[in-house]
């Protein structure tokens, strides 16, 4: 069943191979029909997951794969892989119908939506991998339909911020397979991450250390964190909408996913000395995200600056080590793939109505077409955190496990980064509303007095309102993830608790 | 038998194909120090297959024998090609491939 | 419907959806479904206060509680917790925002949003109420925040203004960063009361002394800082005269009964914290007093200056509030409560009435107003009433609220606060005279002819000039209903807070300080600003200046103190306030632009993403070195080639 939701978008790509490139409708109907099959075998896993023991590892599959360095094919997912693993598999949909009529220049829906399905498998299959060769080839398989989507279809500078893109990431990888190496070959020659789980606290602590900083280099970059983040605004700012979007609501996870999923649990010991730096970098993070925002004069890098604050407040409940702080940190990611991922949404339409994102050049949004003012208001108070909509459950949490996090850690450092991540939520509110301000309110700028500007139409509509609804939803009703998450998070942190108690003896 | 008047008489050969190689201009010249070289292995061949008492060597000098000839062809079209579209074999003239 | 009080903010949210959704297609644009709702919400909340009131002595609060999601061990719940404070607000919340629906429709009719604006004011209600029925911090801090939101749709209602959108972000920023302060101070409690949000538990585990009173100390402040920026505490108030900008109901709403009470009721709900954290006891002086002090003075000193008309109520609303802030910094809790209690209705009547005027006068400014008693005669009757009422003078609402804070202040041992109370006292007397002479007296200065609202604005008025005369009787000694429905017990802790009984020496000097207040400004727009016959004037100043005249002649006196005291400290106060406080959050503002763009081009562009590009750039370097050597000419390359063979032949050879 897994199997299926993972291999079903490449499968499905293979197929579109074969529709010749002239019928753009077929080609079109039968991308979507693909996501849609997808997306209906997830909401299946959903359903048939078993909430009552959300820390096992369900639907498991556990095949030999190569042999010779005992790597298998092993998938399986738990609470915190699903809730994300439905993410991608909705958004890779939306995307789709979202580009119905939205492809970018030059135009090739067949190319384009080949990537994007490749790009589905690839995600979907990090999100469910528990084998570390699996894990790296799926986490890789990603960059190159994303490489090709912002070096084809992106901006006038694509080709940097594809360059970009791919060299800081692979730069990342290829210290993070130097790390599984490692863990190979001093965890038991295993690359099954269950089993590392079980032995990886044997290791000694200082190799422990380095192992970790090869990790984190790899997933850092991915998040991405302080300082490693200045690819993130060329790639947002190039890419085609489409590709904003997934690489705000999905590969951005990737780099969180793989913290929770496979450095701190394998090495809690290294875990805890890197937590306060990893907060550090969080901290930093969210007040320099802020203040990069407030410098922009383009929406779509002024959201892409948003991004790196967000993301500086799930790093920080990560790196609390608490049960708080991961729930938060995962509810965050999930909150910030839908809020983003429609922020980038509505970057798009604006582009594509007014042909520019100079926020100094827009204004009277909401006159010229109020309801997508209003999503974007809507979007916007999402994002600075207002509670009742989802990105509060991100964002209180994490501030809030800070306050006392996971023992063994300095308790002082963590509430001075609690308290600047607080001091962050302002600054939050000052560049969204900022934003706001410019974009929808205001008078109609006699540049576009007489251009003809639609509302919102229905592809749209179509791709936007389970966003819409998934942030209110989620904003109402946070055990919709917090269910999923909880019992799985515990784990994750009762290994870093068996590490401080066997410390204490 | 002396294996070494062959081997001596093969290296003459070999060192006179490579001297042509690098230093003609004439294309076709080089094709046919290319042949030197390949012949040069060829003695190589048969003359240590004759001193194991082995037709291995015979062998693989027939195989060689035949590749030169369809090498040869290929070669002579190419040159012939290039003939025809700049009228000039000099090589020292062809720098397509320059980075 | 005590047990069911979950219902009454339920229901203006429901009407939020509503009329979002259908409230184009109503009839009369989607108001009649806010009024309707608000109408329900308000019978319920009067049903929930009788059953309060009828409930047998010693009253126990009513809770109820729901787990809302599970996380980390830690049951994150909603419920509601109604006791006699939040009864009261239920019926000061739903019924002042009833009176401004119905205001509304005559206010806002041809508006371009109209529809949208009643949405807005449920949803705005709903936030509010759900603040107050709240059990638990988390709850409360989310209807807070919602509370925000609405004010910052509602202030910017109309957005095509830059200057109304700036003020509604002012508000909203000003105010979030107050809640910083809270949002860390329920982070902090919630661990000091061992992981749990209910503020029952809070006040308990503060009032008996289980959490340690450092903790509290920190606690209580990061809370205040939060209350301070709700409630347009000095020096957090400024955003609340910019708020001016939104629809003058609105700000009705905002100054009586949501948003800006909200701080004062989070300090009166989680009393336990502030009393213990700040040492509430021991008299003398402390933090929340102080700040509740300096904010009456430093805003009544403001209100003499200016020419909007709603800018003066801004002024009195943020030294109002100073009052129930000091109320409850020295332990006069019932005090303080008592004036949100009464502030609400006569400070709706005369937002609703300032609303009249500007409604028919095209103009917030006073100096185009004056002459209107004839002209708007509800409007004026009421808007008296409310500036009566609000100055203090016997026997309506504010005379008995603020003189049990003078008491409290007298008793408890805060003689600073008492001075303070009685200088305010003063100064909004005087303030609101001044106002009442713009306005309706002498003749009239505008353009156009002005004409009393049309009725669906009128009625509200009368309606609240009704309360704003009589609430304060309830605590009137004889009756003092008001004391045994409405108080502050936290089950299993001895009552700590002492009641005190009405002091006549003490009311008298307050009432007699009022009194002079109207006095001395109406007898200093006698004798200087307009030359006119006293005839014309309201007979309300003519009997302040005749008692001014005939008994405590200090006509030259007064006006040397306010020309030559008075008047520059108040434009000192306004300057500092414009420059030296805006100055400040403006420079914060600029700063942090002007910081962020350096750090973005010379950091973010230069240094990291030099780095970045200077690896890219030193690979390309290589590049264009080597590639001399791909020359193209194949002769070259065999050479190469075999060169390169016969190094590695002699290498061969060397090696075995």
């Amino acid at each position: 069943m897994l199997t299926v939701a993972v291999f079903l978008p490449i499968v499905g790509a293979a197929v579109l191979a074969l529709i010749p490139r002239s019928r753009e409708e077929m080609i079109k109907a039968a991308a979507l029909l693909i996501t849609a099959a997808t997306t209906i075998v997830g909401i299946s896993l959903l359903f048939g997951f078993d909430y009552s023991d959300a820390g096992r590892l369900q639907y498991s599959a556990n095949h030999g794969w190569i042999d010779v360095i005992n790597s298998r094919y092993h998938i399986g997912i738990d609470g915190i892989s699903l809730p994300l693993l439905i993410l991608s598999m909705v958004i890779t949909l939306l995307c789709v119908i979202y580009s119905w009529d939205h492809f970018p220049e030059p135009h090739n829906p067949k190319a384009f939506l080949i990537l994007m399905l490749v790009l589905e498998t690839g995600m979907n299959g990090t999100f469910a991998a528990q084998d570390l060769i699996l894990f790296f080839v799926f986490f890789e398989l990603v960059l190159l339909p994303m490489y090709f989507m912002i070096g084809v279809w992106g901006g006038p500078n694509r080709q940097y911020a594809a360059i970009k893109f791919f060299l800081y990431t692979l730069f990342g990888s290829a210290l993070m397979i130097l790390s599984f190496l490692a863990l190979y070959f001093k965890g038991g020659q295993t690359f099954d991450i269950p089993l590392l789980i079980a032995q990886g606290g044997t290791i000694a602590h200082g190799t422990q250390l380095l192992i970790f900083g090869g990790l984190f280099m790899g997933f850092a970059i991915k998040v991405p964190m302080f300082p490693f983040h200045t690819w993130l605004p060329d790639a947002h700012t190039e890419a085609p909408t489409v590709g904003s979007v997934i690489l705000a609501a999905v590969l951005l996870k990737l780099g969180c996913y793989g913290f929770i999923r496979i450095a701190i649990p394998i090495l809690p010991d290294a875990a805890k000395s890197w937590a306060p730096w990893i907060g550090l970098l969080a901290v930093i993070g969210i007040i320099y995200g802020a203040l990069g925002c407030l410098a922009q004069r383009d929406m779509k890098r002024l959201i892409a600056f948003s991004s790196v604050a967000h993301m500086g407040f799930v790093m920080l409940g990560i790196a609390t080590l608490t049960s708080f702080g991961i729930n938060a940190a995962v509810f965050g990611m999930v909150a910030h793939g839908l809020i983003t991922g429609m922020l980038f949404f509505i970057a798009g339409s604006i582009q594509e109505r007014f042909h520019t994102r100079e926020l100094a050049r827009l204004g009277g949004l909401l006159l010229q077409a109020p309801r997508l003012g209003w999503i974007l208001g809507f979007c916007a108070f999402a994002s600075l955190g207002l509670p009742g909509l989802a990105g509060f459950w991100g964002e209180f949490p994490a501030i809030l496990s800070a306050y006392q996090p996971a023992a063994g850690l300095s308790q002082l450092t963590f509430r001075v980064y609690m308290a600047v991540a607080a001091i962050g939520t302002v600054f939050a509110a000052g560049y969204l509303l900022w934003m706001l301000q410019r974009v929808a309110f205001g008078t109609i700028k006699t540049e576009f007095e007489n251009a003809h500007i639609h509302d919102v139409h229905i592809p749209e509509y179509l791709a936007w309102t389970p966003l819409l609804l998934g942030i209110l939803l989620f904003g109402i009703f946070p055990h919709l993830i917090f269910h999923m998450t909880d019992q799985a998070v515990g784990l994750v942190t009762s290994s870093v608790g068996a590490v401080s108690s066997a410390a204490g003896r | 038998m002396y294996l070494n008047q062959f081997l001596l008489l093969a290296a003459v050969i070999f060192c006179i194909g490579v001297y042509g190689v690098l230093a003609r201009k004439n294309a076709v010249l080089v094709l046919m120090s290319i042949e030197l070289m390949l012949n040069a292995v060829n003695i190589n061949l048969i003359a240590f297959g004759a001193f194991r008492d082995n037709v291995i060597g015979q062998v693989f000098a027939l195989f060689v024998i035949t590749i030169a000839a369809a090498e040869v062809g290929v070669g002579l079209a190419i040159v012939l090609l290039i003939f025809r579209n700049r009228a000039d074999i000099d090589l020292d003239h062809m720098d397509l491939m320059k980075g | 419907m005590l047990h069911n009080a979950w219902l009454i903010p339920l229901i203006p949210a429901v009407s939020f959806f509503l009329i979002l959704f259908f409230g184009k297609r109503m009839p009369k644009k989607g108001c009649e479904i806010g009024i309707a709702a608000l109408g329900l919400a308000f019978v319920l909340a009067v049903v929930a206060a009788a059953q309060w009131i009828g409930k047998a002595e010693p009253r126990e609060a009513v809770h109820a509680h729901h787990t809302w999601f599970n996380m980390g061990g830690i049951d994150f719940g909603f419920g509601i917790h109604v006791d006699g404070l939040t009864v009261m607000m239920l019926v000061v919340v739903t019924f002042i925002s009833l009176m401004v629906h119905i205001y509304s429709t005559g206010y806002m009719h041809g508006d371009r949003r109209f529809t949208y604006f009643f949405a807005a004011l449920s949803l705005f209600t709903s936030a509010m109420l759900m603040l107050v029925v709240a059990d638990n911090t988390l709850q409360l801090m989310i209807g807070w925040e919602l509370v925000g939101l609405c004010s910052f749709m509602l202030i910017g209602h109309w957005w095509e203004e830059g200057v109304n959108s700036g003020a509604a972000i002012k508000a909203f920023i000003t105010t979030r960063t107050g809640d910083v302060g809270l949002m860390l101070g329920i982070i902090t409690l919630f661990f000091a009361a061992g992981r749990n949000f209910d503020i029952e538990h809070l006040n308990h585990e503060a009032l008996t002394g289980a959490i340690g009173h450092g903790t509290l100390l920190v606690g209580a402040c990061l809370l205040f800082l939060g209350v301070m920026g709700k409630s347009a505490q000095f020096p957090l108030h400024v955003w609340l005269p910019d708020a001016m900008a939104g629809p003058t109901p609105v700000s009705a709403l905002i100054h009586a009964a949501t948003m800006v009470v909200a701080g004062v009721y989070l300090v009166a709900r989680l009393y336990g914290v502030f009393f213990t954290g700040f040492s509430i006891q021991a008299g003398g002086v402390n933090f929340v007093a102080i700040i509740g002090a300096i904010t009456v003075l430093i805003a009544a000193a403001l209100a003499f200056v200016q020419d909007d008309v709603k800018k003066v109520l801004a002024y009195s609303t943020v030294s109002q509030l100073g009052y129930m802030i000091m109320a409850l910094g020295v332990g006069a809790w019932s005090a303080g409560v008592f004036h949100l209690f009464t502030h609400a209705f006569f400070k709706a009547l005369l937002f609703l009435g300032s609303g009249s005027l500007i409604h028919s006068v095209h103009s917030n400014n006073m100096s185009e107003m004056g002459g209107l008693r004839k002209k708007m005669p509800t409007t004026f009757w009421t808007f008296i009433v409310g500036s009566v009422a609000l100055a203090g003078i016997f026997p309506l609402a504010g005379f008995w609220s603020k003189d049990e804070i003078l008491l409290g202040a007298s008793k408890n041992g805060y003689p600073l606060m008492l001075v303070v109370g009685i200088l305010g006292a003063f100064m909004t007397a005087a303030y609101m005279t001044r106002a009442c002479y713009l306005i309706f007296a002498g003749e009239y200065r505008g353009h156009g002819h002005p004409h009393e609202s049309p009725p669906s604005m009128a009625w509200p008025l009368r309606i609240l000039a009704v309360p704003a005369a009589l609430a304060g009787l309830l605590n009137a000694p004889g009756i003092g209903l008001f004391h045994k429905w409405v108080d502050f017990e936290v089950p299993g802790v001895p009552p700590f807070l002492h009641e005190h009984s009405f002091n006549v020496p003490l009311a008298g000097a307050s009432l007699a300080v009022a009194v002079l207040g109207i006095g001395v400004a109406a007898g200093y727009y006698f004798r200087n600003a307009f030359p006119l016959g006293l005839s014309e004037r309201v007979p309300i100043l003519k009997t302040g200046e005749r008692i001014l005249v005939h008994k405590y002649y200090l006509d030259d006196l007064f006006l040397a103190i306010v020309r030559g005291i008075q008047y520059p400290i108040a434009k000192a106060a306004y300057w500092f306030n414009q420059h030296v406080l805006d100055g400040v959050i403006n420079g914060v503002g600029k700063g942090a632009q002007a910081s962020a763009q350096l750090v973005y081009e010379v950091i973010d562009q230069r240094v990291i993403d030099g780095v970045v590009n200077g690896a890219g750039m030193s690979a390309e370097e290589g590049g264009s070195i080597l590639r001399h050597v791909q020359s193209g000419r194949v002769q070259q390359y065999a050479a190469v080639l075999f060169g390169a063979a016969a190094v590695f032949a002699i290498g061969l050879v060397f090696l075995t």
